[in-house]
């Protein structure tokens, strides 16, 4: 790493927002470790995006490769949110399947997701969507070969689309303040069913509905991260170790706690509401929180915290 | 097909499958057993409390042990886009749905995917893509989103995409483009006997993910099970 960029790939001072998806995974990893599989030197591009007359990526927006985690073998990849909005293309997605096939026979430590995505690329729709299939039935076998999938969320795209199911696929998640996980995207619904439905310019609605803050809360993240390299691997390395087995015991409480969720915040219109119905005193003051204060809130709340994932 | 047809012509000797606010659960006698049903009928789009009830019906199979085959029948919407759906967590409950149906098929029940009518996006990832082998009969219109919203989207004229559609298949929807992908294992011939066609697709369901290989073969994902292997390969070296 040459010395001027030292600095931009400090883990305390990098913000996950704002980095790369090569910047976060060298940081994240132990340093001098990261080693690509299918490098930009090899310019595996698009072949489906000239047809639109659109620019390619050398990466096609991903990177794969593995890496050391306080020593421990782990194989990680990177969504590029700059490129396509992060998307599943043909190439893309088939990176990401691969890396996971690769790990049932390598026996990784972990699987690391770094999500930046707003779902399926258009351009290349049907392989797009095909390959977010093949992706949840890989995590799946590597999930029951007792390897833990993490998957981390704090990029520009967000988690959107079909990259919210990978998601829910996943072990154990963690995620920023800026991380968005979501199915359909703000525009989307408005698109479809009017500002009145969700008004996607509504940036508080936007946080409040989709942020990482309401996702801890409501146990849909396991971790809430500063916006730091340093945070996330914190967290990944806390999750890693605390992964839950993928078998009908570990769904079955699922289906319990999504059942819950449904009788208890069913009727709730606004994320507010839910947080005052979990307990949380102030369910104003939530999105102005700190990091330290949003933690101490999330401390006190019982379903923040479960192995039903 | 109706799905009233689809399921006469699996159960000759009757079934217990219901359709409620468009979900399908039930099951009927199937060959030496039973046959489970789970799905989503009418253009229904799947929201969380309908993916609750479908990934129910697919653990109770699982926790009764018998290792019934379980067919999911799709003539979805796409995801429920709302509010609400959202604020509960849309993502959890659909990957929810589709893990129960991975583990269903890691557990040894068959999991066959029939698509008769439409199904988009997530509704589709969660249900018809989460199955071993998925089948269509002819009709069937899959796909992620529609021409009209994909010229908005990529500010392309709809006369352009149309023309575009008729030689790249891997954007337009359509049942023959989701074929050429690998998505669709195979076409079903509503001429001949339904239960006859299922029972050869449970006889003979192979192991392991073999969409990208068939996407690789007919031509509609070019560069993806290469793309997978290399990275395999690449990682396999010390």
């Amino acid at each position: 790493m040459a010395g001027a960029h030292a600095a931009s790939t400090d883990p305390d001072a990098l913000s996950w927002y704002e980095a790369t998806a090569r910047q976060r995974v060298v940081a994240l990893a132990d340093p001098g470790s990261f080693q690509e599989f299918l490098p930009p030197t090899e310019r595996r591009m698009s072949p489906h995006l000239p047809l639109f007359d659109l620019p390619r990526a050398f990466d096609d927006g991903i990177v794969v490769g593995r890496a050391a985690l306080d020593g421990k073998p782990v194989l990680v990849a990177a969504q590029e949110g700059r490129f396509m909005g992060g998307a599943f293309g043909e190439i893309h997605g088939a990176k990401l399947v691969g890396l996971l096939r690769a790990a049932l026979t390598l026996k990784p430590a972990a699987v690391l997701i770094l999500f930046d995505t707003g779902g399926v690329r258009l351009q290349e729709a049907n392989a797009g969507e095909t390959a977010i299939a093949e992706t949840m039935r890989a995590i799946v076998d590597v999930r029951a070969a007792g390897i833990p999938v993490i998957g981390l969320i704090g990029g520009r795209a967000g988690c959107y689309g079909g990259g919210g199911l990978i998601a829910g696929t996943c072990s154990r998640l963690a995620v920023s303040e800026g991380g968005r996980i979501s199915v359909s995207g703000p525009e989307v619904i408005e698109t479809n069913k009017g500002a009145e439905e969700f008004d996607s310019r509504d940036r508080a609605l936007v946080w409040r509905t989709m942020g990482g803050k309401h996702r801890r809360l409501i146990g849909g993240a396991d971790a809430f991260c500063t916006d730091s390299v340093s945070a996330f691997r914190e967290a990944a390395l806390d999750l890693i170790g605390r992964a839950p087995a993928f078998d009908l015991a570990t769904l079955e409480a699922e289906q319990a706690r999504l059942e819950s969720r449904i009788a208890r915040f069913g009727d709730c219109r606004d994320a507010t509401e839910i947080w005052a119905r979990l307990g949380v005193n102030d369910s104003e003051a939530v999105p102005a929180m700190d990091t330290r204060a949003f933690d101490e809130t999330v401390s006190r709340v019982r379903e923040a915290d479960h192995d039903a994932r | 097909m109706t799905l009233a047809e689809i399921l006469a012509g699996l159960f000759p000797q009757g079934h217990s499958v219901t359709v409620r606010d468009g979900l399908v659960t039930g099951s009927g006698s199937f060959g030496q057993g039973n046959l489970l049903v789970v799905g989503v009928d009418g253009d229904t789009p799947l929201g969380v409390d309908g993916a609750l009830i479908l990934s129910r019906a697919v653990l109770d199979a699982v926790r009764a042990g018998d290792k019934a085959p379980i067919l999911v029948v799709v003539d979805s919407d796409s995801q429920r886009m709302s509010r609400r759906d959202e604020l509960l967590g849309l993502n959890e409950y659909l990957a929810h749905l589709a893990k129960a149906l991975l583990l269903a098929d890691r557990s040894a029940h068959p999991t066959i995917g029939l698509i008769y009518g439409h199904s988009a996006a997530g509704a589709f990832i969660a249900t018809a893509l989460a199955t071993r082998i998925l089948a269509a009969l002819p009709g069937a219109n899959p796909s992620v989103m529609d021409l009209p919203s994909v010229a908005k989207v990529t500010k392309l004229p709809l006369d352009t995409l149309r023309e575009m559609a008729k030689s790249t298949p891997v954007f337009a929807p359509g049942l023959d483009n989701m074929v050429a992908t690998g998505a669709v294992h195979v076409v079903l011939d509503p001429g001949q006997p339904l239960d006859g066609q299922i029972r050869d697709l449970i006889a003979n369901l192979q192991p392991g993910d073999d969409r990208d290989r068939l996407g690789e073969e007919r031509g509609g994902r070019p560069v993806a099970r290469g793309i997978s292997a290399a990275v395999i390969a690449q990682a396999g070296r010390g």
